[in-house]
């Protein structure tokens, strides 16, 4: 799995993904926008995917809305729990202002298992991003005034502790293995993904797949996707924070390697 | 910006370039195993990716509009969402995206050898990852690159570059900020051997004085993107022929 971040450059946070044949870059745009009317001291994020016809010549045009639309409500889902993001550091001014993360994910190579390594290059770009700080101050006719500072270091950045990564189990046969590759994937029964914290907590769970599953399966299933989740995230974290300590040092590859 | 002029007094542009400097090129070809044939370049802060499928048989509805005895050219204009300054909301199908689709589909009708496929189809998708100006340019550039590297048969390279006028001087190969003002801009692409012009768009008003300079440094920057991509492909010819070589 190699992962990097900061290659897009016009974004505010942005990482690439390459886990053998699966190729993902997302790029994450902070923009200022109203808050929704029944969370209005929080702001949001809003997830958009994209399956470039790069990847197979099937997702040409709106072939690959399916797909799309598929992974984006479960990333929505698994993300939809407060804890994991703490939205209420997004407010600006209440019930008027708040950031808004796009979260835009670009599909360019598939391998197999896209769920999570959609999840995984999410979190990176996440922890990628950088929000600039704001100055509110109130004009003459008791409007707010917001200021965004011009200094690019002075910026905020975002907790991805709790932040869950998605695990995919397939079940094949008597068995159930994680990170299946296409040719796997093609022989699975059905599968389940989870949305699973450093903690362990799990913040989505759906069943995939037209096979049947037991339930003593899926209940294995689960322990095994949340050791996996739970080791899965904190190697993620280790080494972002490796490249980050990096600093400028870091060689800039992007896709040139 | 306000106070910023596009080409100082000492004859240097924005970004620090001389008005007859192409922005850093950067290339690789083989970047995606599943496809074809896919390359990577970069003009300055311009990212593009191009991946090529083909040739295979005619797919869906696109049989009624081929003509049989020629393969069928079959392009796709993608940009990220995130690639330009605004976040673009839709990625592709919007009247820009079609309208480059079809500017390619033009470039590359007239460079591959189509005779030598009949009743089939070659997939060129091109996806621009950061837009910083010469979109079409990094696309074409892209796409020939990807060709090659399917083995795709063409008359020539294809060579796009981009150009200005302003305050009585040509520039080449133009960014977003030059772009944007009201100058007029030149997009050419040429076979680079016979300098044959494959497409030529001009927006906005150039005196017919000047078009011949303009035309000249245009065409000057694709024979000098020429000779950048023929180092690099025959680079990614060298590396892929090393383990061929080394079988006694």
């Amino acid at each position: 799995m190699e992962i990097e971040t900061d290659v897009v450059s016009n974004s505010s946070g942005s990482a690439r993904l390459r886990l053998a044949n699966t190729d993902i870059l997302v790029g994450i745009k902070a923009e200022l926008g109203e808050p929704l009317c029944d969370r209005p001291n929080e702001g949001r994020l809003e997830f958009f995917v994209d399956c470039s016809a790069n990847a197979t010549p099937k997702f040409e045009g709106r072939g690959g809305e399916e797909l799309a639309s598929e992974i984006s409500t479960f990333l929505t889902r698994a993300y939809a729990h407060p804890h994991c993001l703490d939205l209420k550091l997004l407010c600006v001014i209440p019930r008027q202002q708040s950031w808004v993360l796009y979260i835009d994910v670009l599909l360019l190579e598939c391998g197999g298992n896209l769920h999570d390594a959609v999840s995984i290059a999410v979190k990176a770009a996440l922890f990628n991003t950088r929000l600039p700080n704001l100055t509110v101050t109130m004009g003459e006719k008791g409007e707010a005034e917001l200021e965004l500072s011009d200094d690019p270091f002075d910026c905020r950045r975002l907790d991805v502790t709790n932040v869950p990564c998605v695990v995919t189990l397939n079940k094949i046969g008597h068995y159930h293995v994680v990170d299946a590759t296409m040719q796997e994937e093609a022989c699975t029964l059905g599968r389940i993904l989870m949305g699973v914290t450093e903690k362990g907590t799990i913040s989505a769970m759906k069943k995939d797949g037209c096979g049947s599953l037991h339930p003593d399966s899926i209940y294995d299933m689960m322990q095994s996707g949340k050791k996996v989740g739970e080791t899965l995230n904190r190697h993620l974290m280790e080494q972002l924070r490796e490249e980050e300590k990096m600093g400028r040092k870091k060689p800039q590859m992007g896709f040139l390697r | 910006m306000a106070g910023m002029e596009l080409l100082s007094d000492e004859g240097f542009r924005i970004d620090g370039r001389r008005p007859n400097e192409l922005r850093r090129i950067q290339c690789r070809m083989g970047v995606f195993a599943q496809a074809d044939g896919s390359a990577y370049i970069e003009h300055g802060n311009t990212k593009v990716l191009a991946a090529v499928y083909g040739p295979h048989d005619i797919q869906g509805s696109k049989g009624r509009a081929a003509v049989h005895d020629i393969a069928f050219i079959n392009c796709q204009y993608s940009m990220a969402t995130f690639s330009t300054g605004e976040r673009k909301q839709r990625p592709r199908g919007d009247r820009k995206s079609q309208e480059m689709t079809h500017h390619l589909k033009q470039t590359f009708d007239g460079a591959i050898l189509t005779h030598l496929y009949p009743h089939s189809q070659i997939d060129i998708y091109v996806e621009v990852l950061q837009s910083d100006g010469g979109n079409y340019c990094a696309s074409v550039n892209a796409a020939t690159l990807a060709l090659i590297d399917a083995g795709i048969p063409m008359k020539d390279y294809v060579c796009a570059c981009s150009a200005s006028f302003i305050d009585e001087t040509p520039l080449m190969d133009i960014n977003y900020t030059e772009e944007s003002s009201a100058t007029p801009q030149l997009i050419v692409s040429i076979l680079p051997k016979s300098e044959h012009l494959v497409f030529v768009e001009m927006n906005s008003r150039l005196h017919e004085d000047q078009l011949s300079r303009v035309l000249d440094i245009a065409v000057k920057g694709c024979s000098d993107i020429y000779h950048i991509l023929d180092r690099a492909v025959k680079e990614h010819l060298m590396e892929a022929s090393i383990p061929l070589s080394s079988d006694t």
